[in-house]
């Protein structure tokens, strides 16, 4: 096992407020990494520095080994690093299909010119991204929908359809926000046994914040708590459900005896 | 309704969705391609204005409808081209053919330009920025006299291909078929776009640039991009208007010429290359449906003919106003439903295009 992403003494304050303070976890290959804790805890604030939307002040994070500070916020997709957002980020006025193929912006070759003229090999393009993108169709259940448009949809097939857009990158590490908040217990079934597949058939590592514990028990391999931005515990998911100061976290101290009891 | 069998991924790549479309349009552009022998000679310049606002709409269209960019500015880009097709033709003694694609690679140059300074800036502040440049245009074309002649104006001279010289009062149907043939291939140009991963990063950055650039999407560069192609195509047709004018000043392309632009393609229909051309027929079409209105209310009442001033504006402004209340996708949006209401029929209902709110999104990070 290598690290595929790291971060190291990550600091990040929005003027007198740290809102990461001095984080360091590296995420395995081929693993299944969560992030969980209180709102306000930093997990998605984390996400953001990896996307490169927020410079950190401290700390490096690096990308198989490279640091990705220097690189600009569109080049993260191009290393393979895809992500969803928490509050769907999705693009409303086109259709499903649409939103999918955008994910394959990475693997795009044409020049403007030949676009623009749209030569013949700018088609055997577009066939080959209607490829890729019919497998995370396929792969996701998302036939019925592919021709409507996200403006029409409901909130559970956005949540897939954010998924799948971030899929077609073709990513080597996914961060999901929150793959779950909101959804049913089915759809969140779903979702757990799409996060292993993803595992184990595309051999995607990734990275997700979760507040449905019960998810993250059966779908993550190794579980980071945070409070306030900083480390609390790091360790199996049944390691850090029951570490004192994740409860006190949630909680309060008050509650340790009880919940000990 | 017509239930399509797709079966290879052709059928969502080609130009029409089906062979009755194909026929459907082609039946169109025969139609076009006849025009001349169908209207007397009034109405034949008429629709070659009507086709060279199409094109600046669709130039528009690109910048507006497809990535999201306001402008106020784009009369600026009609300029442009429009005096470099003509001093190229001057100075340089370039034949039409050349002289006429460098004026439009001329205008995306100068719209690539205007990209740059104002990538970060967003909406109402873009539109300000915009309308900036449109004044400034206006103040460089008078202050660079000993080029643009000044406020006394250029002549454009006839067009010459290959010895054909095109005149638009000499042979007015050799105009508008070069009017036609450049029209056409701006919409090939435009369809090809919106197919492309360039098009799905322009609809992208319109969307959510966030999420464009977690997708990978350069969006400064997209944004430049589509300035220069969105200018490109106006240049063109600022190049055209210069031959269809005959003369032409700084005040051939005024502030009013950039408003009116921006309010035909939002009529037209946003988004949408049918929105440029039913935006387009709506300016041709006014000023002449005023004076055809006006000389029968006269007539009718018996009193000598009185022109109003400013009529034209407000009752353009009128229709905007009636639009935005009660259709906002424009005539093209109405065409969209009242197709699908016969399409469907009887089972159209009545909120089957109304836009769900969208849930909440993170502003925060722009």
């Amino acid at each position: 096992m290598t690290a595929l992403l790291e971060l190291e003494e990550v600091t990040l304050r929005f003027g007198g407020v740290t809102a990461v303070d001095k984080v360091s976890f590296s995420v395995e290959e081929g693993e299944v990494f969560a992030l969980v804790g209180p709102n306000g805890a930093g997990k998605s604030t984390l996400f953001n520095l990896v996307s490169r939307f927020y410079d950190p002040a401290e700390g490096d994070i690096r990308f198989r080994g490279e640091s990705i500070l220097k690189r600009a916020p569109h080049e993260i997709a191009r290393l393979g690093i895809a992500r969803t957002f928490q509050n769907i980020e999705l693009f409303e006025q086109a259709t499903v299909l649409q939103n999918l193929l955008v994910g394959r912006q990475r693997h795009r070759r044409g020049n403007l010119v030949s676009e623009m003229l749209f030569t013949p090999f700018v088609r055997a393009e577009e066939r080959r991204h209607r490829e890729a993108v019919e497998k995370v169709i396929d792969f996701l259940d998302l036939q019925a929908h592919r021709e409507q448009y996200i403006a029409g949809l409901p909130y559970g097939v956005r949540k897939v359809v954010e998924l799948g857009r971030a899929l077609a990158i073709e990513p080597t590490l996914l961060l999901l926000d929150e793959p779950a908040s909101g959804l049913s217990v089915e759809e969140t079934q779903d979702v757990a046994f799409w996060i292993e597949d993803i595992k184990t058939q595309m051999g995607i590592t990734v990275l997700m914040v979760e507040h449905d514990m019960h998810l993250v028990a059966s779908v993550c391999d190794r579980v980071l708590a945070l409070a306030d931005g900083k480390m609390l515990a790091l360790g199996t998911p049944r390691e850090v459900q029951g570490h004192p100061r994740v409860i006190e976290a949630y909680i309060g101290a008050h509650g340790r005896s009880k919940v000990m009891a | 309704m017509r239930t399509v069998f797709k079966t290879s991924y052709d059928a969502d790549i080609n130009l029409f969705r089906h062979r009755a479309q194909a026929g459907w349009y082609a039946l169109l552009a025969l139609l076009a391609v006849l025009l001349p022998w169908l209207v007397n000679v009034f109405w034949l310049g008429e629709a070659t204005n009507m086709l060279i606002w199409a094109i600046a709409g669709m130039g528009l269209m690109v910048l507006v409808g497809q990535t999201g960019q306001a402008s106020l500015g784009h009369a600026a880009f009609l300029a442009v081209g429009c005096y470099a097709n003509v001093l190229y033709q001057q100075k340089l003694g370039l034949p039409f053919i050349l002289s006429f694609p460098l004026g439009g690679l001329t205008a995306a140059l100068a719209g690539v330009l205007v990209a740059i300074p104002t990538a970060r800036l967003h909406g109402l502040y873009l539109a300000i920025a915009t309308l900036a440049i449109s004044i400034l245009v206006d103040d460089l074309i008078v202050l660079s006299a000993p080029l643009t002649n000044g406020v006394q104006g250029l002549y454009a001279p006839p067009i010459s291909i290959f010895g054909l010289t095109i005149d638009r009062y000499g042979n007015p149907y050799l105009f508008y078929w070069v009017v036609l043939v450049v029209a056409v291939l701006v919409v090939l140009l435009y369809r090809n776009i919106l197919r492309t991963p360039l098009g799905r990063a322009f609809a992208a950055v319109r969307d959510s640039e966030v999420s464009a650039k977690a997708m990978g999407v350069n969006v400064a560069k997209a944004k430049a991009v589509s300035f220069g192609i969105s200018a490109g195509i106006t240049g063109l047709a600022g190049a055209l208007m210069g031959h269809f004018a005959g003369i032409f000043n700084n005040e051939t392309f005024n502030l009013l010429i950039s408003i009116q632009l921006l309010l035909m393609i939002v009529i037209g229909g946003l988004g949408s290359i049918h929105g440029a051309f039913f935006g387009a027929i709506v300016v041709a079409i006014l000023p002449q449906a005023i004076a055809l209105a006006r000389d029968a209310v006269t007539g009718a009442l018996g009193v000598s003919s009185i022109a109003i001033p400013g009529l034209e504006t407000a009752i353009f402004g009128a229709i905007l106003i009636v639009f935005i209340l009660f259709e906002p996708a424009g005539i093209y949006g109405r065409w969209v439903k009242i197709r699908t209401y016969f399409e469907l029929f009887p089972f159209y209902r009545r909120d089957m295009f109304r836009r769900q709110r969208s849930y909440l999104r993170t502003e925060r990070m722009r």
